[in-house]
């Protein structure tokens, strides 16, 4: 395994790669129309697998190249295309309103993605440079899916943030040398059954609400207030 | 000698906890015989090491929690308790053998003597809680073993919420005192800074303060002592309420520190002089007979704390004399009450196997029937009552010696203080002689209310022991208490850090040099001449041969036939003997509500008098806690239905929380 220190390639590009999912996670964030959604996703599960094909190399971990083969497979090609079938079929409107405004979740994002840094720097004082700042870009990634399916209301959004954050989960694991294999693939499993339950609860949503919009949901509650 | 009595011990505790399995898998009758043996052995034991004068000593076990061992130590005041549990663990165990077919939960009881033996031979933190966990368990067992029955079920649970209350409030003292290691040993050398010292006292207060029924945390005796069988009724009110005492004991007289301020005794004065006014006064309202014994003995843990929290108070002003006076007089009383009430509540028990019930309403008439139950009865009736030269008089006279005594306290607010108490103690010794005379007047004497009370008879061999042993041990308390306050001496002097007095008479109390004498002895001698005296005057003048019957009986006339035992109704009964009492003091310490349900003009059906009291307690603490936990439950509930975008935002606003919390951490 190669030395990485900073200004040597295999740091850059590996930075570059984590990078460039952080700016899509936030570009995630300010959209929305709900193609560009979907193709903003399918975009940053490519630069996922790009990164992990990056680590298989720098880590000359042949196990990496599966996990990137299949993140590619799955949610750069598979998930998106469903995605846009969903669309299509549920006839869903082209743009949605934000429960919070633009502005509000950008400047949140840009406080989590400082909150990442500065827990995640200290902590990992000790291990090698490229581990700690793919650490923090991860956790970044991670919380701003998160703050993803608060900040919106339509439950389409929020599976796209939830699949987001499970994209920042996966370069976190391959971020780290010698994660084993199968926690990888497991992650890639569950995301993938996630998606089915997800597609179906969504569909289900529509026919009885004509609506995405997950306010409709707080009724069900209602009957035992 | 004197090296042995440890050891022997805890072979009679390993023999009660094997006891539990074993008589299990083979009959719940083994477990009985087996703790009557194996208590009596140790309470024969811990009697020699207690007269012999043996010094403390300490017994390491390479037993315990991973790494340690447990430190078991046998010192004065551990020996004194000893003996009280052990005594009345044989005592209890042996009332129980009288049954060929015991209760199934049977198998508890060695458990939960050998739980209160550790307790009071633990000398590390891990072995106390052990064995105070132990014995919280096996009485909750004893205490539900008729849950089919009505109200038994309500009251075990309450039980097991104190006992889990007082247990944990128990680990949190112990935790406070054990920085520098978790044996007593290095809590005593490790010094206690006075906030902890004070925490200490506030929790041991409310966790063993509560295990031994103080107010206002004593809700949970009078249900659970009525609910539990006759002889675990009489081990958790004369063993196990001492027990929680000597915890208590143990937590602020010793291992809080030698000295502390004289404001730590007010507390325990305060709840102690509380308690015994509310639980004799409530033992006064009371229907059923062991429900009446479990109020006097919340009455009874009163007066011993009260003599407490007197002695901690002069320990404080550096009174020693008043010190050990009001200790010696907690101690007395405890020795006292545990003779007395173990042989109340096995009477009780007698009479409940024997009459059928436990009701005042149904009992009546037993003195004829059943003469060595209630000779018995009577005798520790008068000592529940203070009668001299009862055993309970001994302890009560100590208090009030040392209760006039606390003037010399401090200033004018505690003197006024002494007098209040002095008041207070006055009432609740005379509502409790009102109770005892209740208890004997209704429930032993007159005409027998039910058909049960009537056919009643003495119970067999093995219970009869077992009420007439005690009554042995009350006499002798009541006629020398001089030898029962030398026994506990050295239990003094672990108390107050002073050295023995042994200057003692042994058959007199003396309050301080050149104060007032009281001589049992004496007191027996003038009252058996006088006995002796009228009995020959009585022989000598009164009318020989038959006389003629009178005009006016108030209603006492002979029954007729078709009622063989008279009416019932025409007698004073148990719910009348209280209604003076009920009318003065009711509406001010019970809540009396009275109702009269009059007929409507021409219709000849009777009126009825309606009266209901409740507890201050459970109106001013519990149903208040009651409404706390309602509403943090509410508040609980209505995470439930918060919308998805709500939880998920309180998911990410405490997950960011956390974080940032750590940021914070790693900056510092």
């Amino acid at each position: 395994m190669t030395q990485l220190v900073y200004g040597t390639l295999g740091y850059d590009a590996a930075h570059m790669l984590g990078g460039l999912m952080l700016l899509l996670s936030f570009t995630l964030l300010s959209q929305r129309r709900m193609t560009a959604l979907i193709d903003i996703y399918a975009l940053q599960a490519t630069c996922l697998a790009l990164a992990a094909f990056w680590q298989g190399h720098v880590q000359s971990a042949p196990a990496l190249y599966l996990t990137g083969a299949i993140a590619f497979a799955a949610k750069a090609v598979l998930i998106p295309a469903a995605l846009r079938r969903l669309m299509l079929r549920l006839q869903l409107t082209e743009t949605m309103e934000p429960a919070l405004g633009i502005f509000a979740s950008m400047a949140l994002g840009v406080g989590l993605v400082v909150l990442s840094i500065m827990v995640v720097l200290p902590v990992t004082m000790q291990s090698q440079a490229l581990t700690r700042e793919d650490l923090a870009l991860a956790l970044s990634v991670v919380l701003l899916g998160l703050l993803m399916m608060i900040s919106r209301r339509s439950a389409f959004a929020q599976v796209i943030g939830f699949m987001s954050l499970e994209n920042g989960l996966i370069l976190a694991a391959i971020g780290v040398a010698g994660m084993p294999l199968v926690v990888e693939l497991s992650l890639a499993v569950l995301i993938l059954v996630a998606f089915v339950v997800f597609g179906a609860f969504l569909r289900r949503m529509d026919r009885q609400f004509h609506s995405l919009d997950t306010t409709n949901l707080d009724r069900v509650g209602g009957q035992h207030r | 000698m004197s090296g042995l009595t440890l050891p022997v011990l805890v072979t009679v505790m390993a023999g009660l906890l094997a006891l539990v399995p074993v008589s299990a898998a083979i009959g719940p009758r083994l477990a009985l015989i087996g703790t009557a043996i194996l208590a009596a052995l140790g309470t024969a034991t811990i009697l020699v090491h207690l007269l012999a004068g043996a010094p403390p000593t300490t017994l390491t076990l390479p037993v315990g929690l991973a790494g340690q061992s447990t430190i078991l130590a046998l010192d004065g005041l551990s020996a004194l308790f000893t003996l009280i549990v052990l005594a009345v663990a044989a005592m209890a165990a042996l009332a129980a053998c009288d049954d060929a077919h015991p209760w199934p939960t049977a198998p508890a009881l060695p458990g939960f003597a050998a739980g209160m033996l550790l307790c009071l031979l633990a000398s590390d933190a891990f072995a106390l809680v052990a064995g105070f966990e132990l014995m919280s368990v096996a009485s909750f067992v004893l205490v539900a073993t008729h849950h089919t029955e009505e109200g038994v079920q309500s009251a075990a649970r309450l039980y097991a919420g104190m006992a889990a209350l007082s247990g944990l409030c128990l680990i949190a003292a112990l935790a406070l005192l054990a920085p520098n290691g978790a044996s007593f040993a290095a809590m005593r050398t490790g010094g206690v800074e006075p906030w902890r010292a004070t925490l200490v006292l506030a929790l041991a207060l409310l966790g063993p303060g509560a295990k031994a029924g103080l107010v206002p945390l004593h809700v949970w005796l009078p249900p659970a002592h009525a609910a539990a069988p006759a002889p675990v009724s009489a081990l958790m009110s004369a063993a196990m309420t001492k027990v929680a005492l000597y915890v208590l004991i143990r937590l602020v007289f010793d291992l809080a520190g030698s000295g502390n301020p004289l404001w730590w005794g007010l507390p325990l004065i305060a709840l102690g002089i509380a308690g015994a006014v509310l639980g004799a006064l409530r033992a006064n309202m009371e229907m059923d007979i062991k429900t009446i014994l479990a109020c006097s003995t919340v009455e009874n843990i009163g007066l011993i704390t009260l003599g407490l929290g007197l002695a901690l108070a002069a320990r404080g002003a550096d009174l020693a004399p008043l010190a050990r006076l009001a200790a010696g007089a907690a101690l007395l009383h405890s020795l006292a009450h545990a003779g007395f009430k173990s042989l109340l509540f096995l009477g009780a028990g007698a009479v409940l196997h024997q009459a059928g019930s436990r009701a005042l309403a149904k009992l009546g008439g037993l003195a004829k029937a059943m003469p060595i139950t209630v000779a018995c009865l009577l005798l520790a009736a008068a000592s529940l009552a203070g009668l001299p030269p009862s055993a309970g008089f001994a302890g009560e006279w100590l208090l009030f010696q040392s209760v006039i005594g606390a003037v010399r306290l401090g200033g004018i607010g505690l003197q006024v203080m002494a007098c209040v108490v002095a008041a207070m103690l006055a009432l609740a010794t005379a509502l409790a002689a009102s109770a005892a005379l209740r208890l004997a007047g209704v429930a032993l004497l007159g005409r027998p209310r039910s058909a049960a009370a009537a056919a009643a008879t003495d119970p067999g061999p093995a219970l009869r022991w077992a009420m007439l042993l005690p009554a042995l041990a009350v006499t002798l308390i009541g006629l020398a208490p001089g030898l029962v306050l030398a026994l506990a001496q050295p239990a003094l002097a672990v108390m107050l850090r002073t050295a023995p007095d042994d200057t003692l008479s042994i058959l007199a109390l003396q309050a301080g040099d050149h104060a007032q004498l009281y001589a049992p002895l004496l007191i027996a001698a003038l009252l058996a001449a006088f006995l002796v005296l009228i009995t020959q005057l009585l022989r000598r003048h009164a009318v020989q041969g038959a006389r003629g019957g009178p005009l006016w009986d108030c209603g006492y006339g002979d029954p007729p036939a078709w009622q063989p035992f008279g009416d019932p109704a025409a007698q004073y009964g148990g719910a009348s003997f209280a209604q003076p009492l009920r009318r003065v003091l009711g509406p001010l310490l019970l809540d009396l509500r009275e109702t009269i349900h009059t007929p409507p003009p021409g219709d000849i059906s009777v009126a009825r008098l309606h009266t209901a009291i409740s507890d201050p307690a459970q109106r001013l603490v519990f149903t208040p806690l009651g409404q706390w936990r309602e509403a943090i439950s509410r508040l609980a509930d209505r995470l439930h239905f918060l919308t998805v975008r709500q939880i998920l935002t309180m998911m990410g606003a405490l997950l960011a929380l956390l974080l940032a919390y750590i940021a914070a951490m790693e900056q510092l």
